[in-house]
């Protein structure tokens, strides 16, 4: 076979499994999927025991029966008696792979040493795939490929919300059977290329990172295809050029590698992107605080052109010392304080903004008491956590609804601009 | 009995030593819904087990063994920090994390191929029909390392839980009281995982690192089917791991195949047996109500 074969026969995997392991993912059955490519295994010996022959197509039949064997007992197993999905799923794979194991070196000290190739099921050997093996991996893909494109909306549904899938009377059973059937097929062609321990990775790991990136089911199908067929790429590439490296585990290995930059590096949703949001949100509440609190002390004396000392403004609420001092120079370089020797004073812009805090601030107690009917010394706590996020559209629909109160629930005066 | 021989001594008695550890140990796994993390360890130690193979050719020194062990911790600690922190489903991070790691041991095996005396199969199936090969002199008798490392194992595992017992006890019954009088649930969900990552090291020579999940959570499976009592559960999944073990080695001998394989089978076996038993004793039982209201 040649190196390009083996490239194509990775890309038809990548796409099947990517895919089909999209939806594994979606229905959260990422370790059902490992307990199957386990399962498989004493379905590829008795094949192979029963009619004598080492021909894929007994062999994959083999598998057929115990993995959907498999799938049928653990569900059994979870409705039948008090054991738990985690330990069903765990007696069903090491049982099954137990019996694969019995099975295999029986046919290997008993049949003569030419049947070892059995175990590639193991580990997988694209290197040794053939022709056979490459027509069935393309017939495979493309079923994959018209079963999702055909059955799109009801995978959806049953992925996202089976009660309502139900409920509009959707014959459920029947395309989960589908799914379960299509995962037990891209499984049983995928062992050969990656093996059977690692297989669970091919089916959960690109819809897992994927994941990071969208939000939209056809996005996430295209995109967890994409990943699985350049890991596939990469790794067949690595084991083709360098001498005795295992071709799955490298492809695992890429796999793994976008997974953790996935969950690392995706915008919005990754850690990162996650991390620099919720400081930048921390600093400008923090920010926010600060000019609530000149607005607050100038309010009790009645002087608006008072410059104050950071002591005063502590005094007024609790800030920690050095965030302060580091704080006020961010917000003088904002142009919203101005200092002079040791003294603080808001801007033009400043006092704007810190009006406009306190405004939303007490409207939103307004809006809590008379129409949530919230008890006046309830709301203080509330406001102050959403004066932060009310957005001017929110801020108008506020003034309007309360019909520009003068003051709040606390007989203080709401500023207006 | 062709089969009685000291061969099926030492071999059944070491298997029993890691069958023991394993029932102990996979007690509180299935109880605290966790088979699934026992998995994911016993794979992804694979990596610990290649580095301390590199190091110290033998394979013996209990540093070593517990560096080894490490990597099931790590494996634990990933697992968290994806599913907490990364904010992926937890059934994802597991089957993303621990093939990664074992993926991460296969790359390692190939590379040190030359150096190290480890191979792939020896990962999955072990080498329990060799242990009587291997013997160490202890008092001027030759003992089986096998043996010897398995009552260290047993022996090791049995004295956590006995000193522990209270606090896995508390921690997988009644997380939230044990909480509430200042029992660390996070140390004692690591020791024990750090148990579990023990064990598969211990027992992977000899049984291979996937069949130790067979030992260590279907005889609990089984006696959980059979008793909500903890005692009962722990004596019952030790009987029935006494029985495969003797019932597999038997089978083994008699089909010319692999020992583990065929305990592991035994205990698959014993799992159908129960759980198709309990089935008719329901209907059974049924049957049995419905004519007394009859009457």
């Amino acid at each position: 076979m040649s190196i390009l074969v083996i490239l194509l026969a990775v890309v038809f995997l990548g796409i099947a499994s990517g895919s089909i392991g999209t939806f594994t993912f979606l229905r959260k059955r990422a370790l059902l999927g490992d307990a199957i490519a386990h399962a498989v295994l004493p379905g590829v010996a008795l094949g192979f025991m029963v009619t004598g022959t080492k021909m894929p197509f007994f062999l994959i039949l083999g598998a057929c029966f115990t993995g959907s064997l498999s799938i049928y007992l653990m569900n059994t197993i979870v409705q039948k008696s008090k054991l738990k999905m985690d330990t069903a799923i765990a007696v069903v794979l090491s049982g099954f792979f137990g019996i694969g194991i019995l099975l295999i070196t029986y046919i290997q000290r008993n049949y003569g040493s030419e049947q070892t190739g059995l175990d590639k099921f193991f580990f997988g050997k694209a290197a040794a795939m053939l022709y056979s093996d490459f027509i069935w991996l393309f017939a495979i893909c493309i079923l994959v490929i018209v079963c999702i494109y055909a059955f799109y909306k009801e995978f959806l549904l049953i992925s996202f919300d089976k009660n309502y899938a139900k409920s509009v009377g959707l014959n459920v059973r029947l395309y989960e059977f589908l799914l379960s059937f299509l995962t037990v097929l891209v499984i049983v062609t995928g062992i050969q290329i990656v093996g059977i321990i690692l297989m669970a990775a091919l089916l959960v790991t690109p819809a897992s990172s994927a994941r990071f990136w969208t939000n939209k089911l056809s996005n996430l199908i295209i995109l967890s295809s994409v990943i699985a067929s350049i890991s596939g790429i990469a790794g067949s590439l690595l084991s083709y050029s360098i001498s005795k490296m295992p071709t799955g585990p490298w492809i695992v290995i890429f796999l793994s590698l976008i997974a953790v930059a996935s969950i690392l590096f995706a915008p919005k949703r990754g850690v990162v992107a996650r991390n620099l949001k919720s400081k930048r949100l921390k600093k400008k509440m923090f920010h926010d605080n600060i000019l609530k609190t000149f607005y607050h002390l100038s309010e009790a004396d009645g002087s608006f052109n008072t410059l104050r000392t950071s002591s005063e403004l502590r005094n007024r609420r609790y800030f920690e010392e050095p965030k302060l001092s580091l704080a006020l120079r961010d917000l003088m370089k904002l142009d919203l304080v101005h200092q002079s020797e040791n003294k603080w004073g808001l801007s033009n812009e400043g006092w704007i903004k810190a009006k406009r805090i306190v405004k939303v601030h007490r409207l939103w107690e307004m809006y809590l008491t008379k129409h949530l009917r919230i008890s006046s010394d309830h709301v203080h706590d509330d406001a102050d956590t959403i004066e932060h996020f009310i957005s001017p559209e929110l801020e108008k629909e506020l003034e309007k609804l309360l019909a520009y109160p003068d003051e709040d629930p606390h007989h203080t005066k709401i500023p207006y601009t | 009995m062709d089969f009685l021989d000291l061969n099926f001594v030492w071999i059944s008695l070491s298997a029993l030593l890691i069958a023991i550890p394993c029932s102990l140990v996979g007690v509180f796994l299935v109880l605290r819904k966790m088979a699934m993390l026992g998995d994911a360890i016993s794979h992804a130690v694979l990596p610990g087990i290649v580095i301390a193979y590199y190091f110290s050719d033998s394979y013996q020194s209990i540093p070593m063994l517990l560096g080894a062990a490490s990597v099931g911790l790590l494996c634990t600690y990933l697992i968290e920090t994806f599913n907490k922190v990364g904010r992926l489903q937890e059934d994802a991070s597991i089957g993303v994390t621990y093939t990664w790691l074992f993926a991460l041991g296969v790359v390692m095996i190939s590379f040190m191929n030359d150096n190290v005396d480890l191979d792939q199969d020896c990962v999955l199936y072990g080498e329990i029909a060799y242990v009587p090969l291997d013997t160490l002199s202890i008092f001027g008798a030759l003992i089986p390392r096998a043996v010897v490392n398995g009552s260290f194992l047993t022996t090791l595992i049995a004295l956590l839980l006995i000193v522990g017992f209270k606090g896995f006890k508390l921690t997988t019954f009644d997380p939230v009281y044990a909480t509430a009088i200042g029992i660390s649930i996070t140390f004692w969900h690591y020791l024990l995982m750090g148990m579990v990552s023990t064990v598969t090291i211990l027992s992977f020579e000899s049984i291979g690192a996937i069949l130790v999940l067979a030992f260590l959570v279907i005889p609990p499976a089984i006696a959980y089917l059979l008793t909500n009592r903890l005692m009962s559960m722990i004596y019952l999944s030790m009987v029935f791991s006494l029985v495969a073990v003797i019932l597999g080695y038997i089978l083994a001998y008699k089909i010319n195949s692999s020992i583990s394989g065929a305990i592991a089978s035994i205990l698959a076996l014993e799992f159908l047996v129960v759980f198709i038993g309990l089935q008719i004793f329901k209907i059974l039982r049924r049957r049995a109500t419905k004519v007394s209201y009859s009457n």
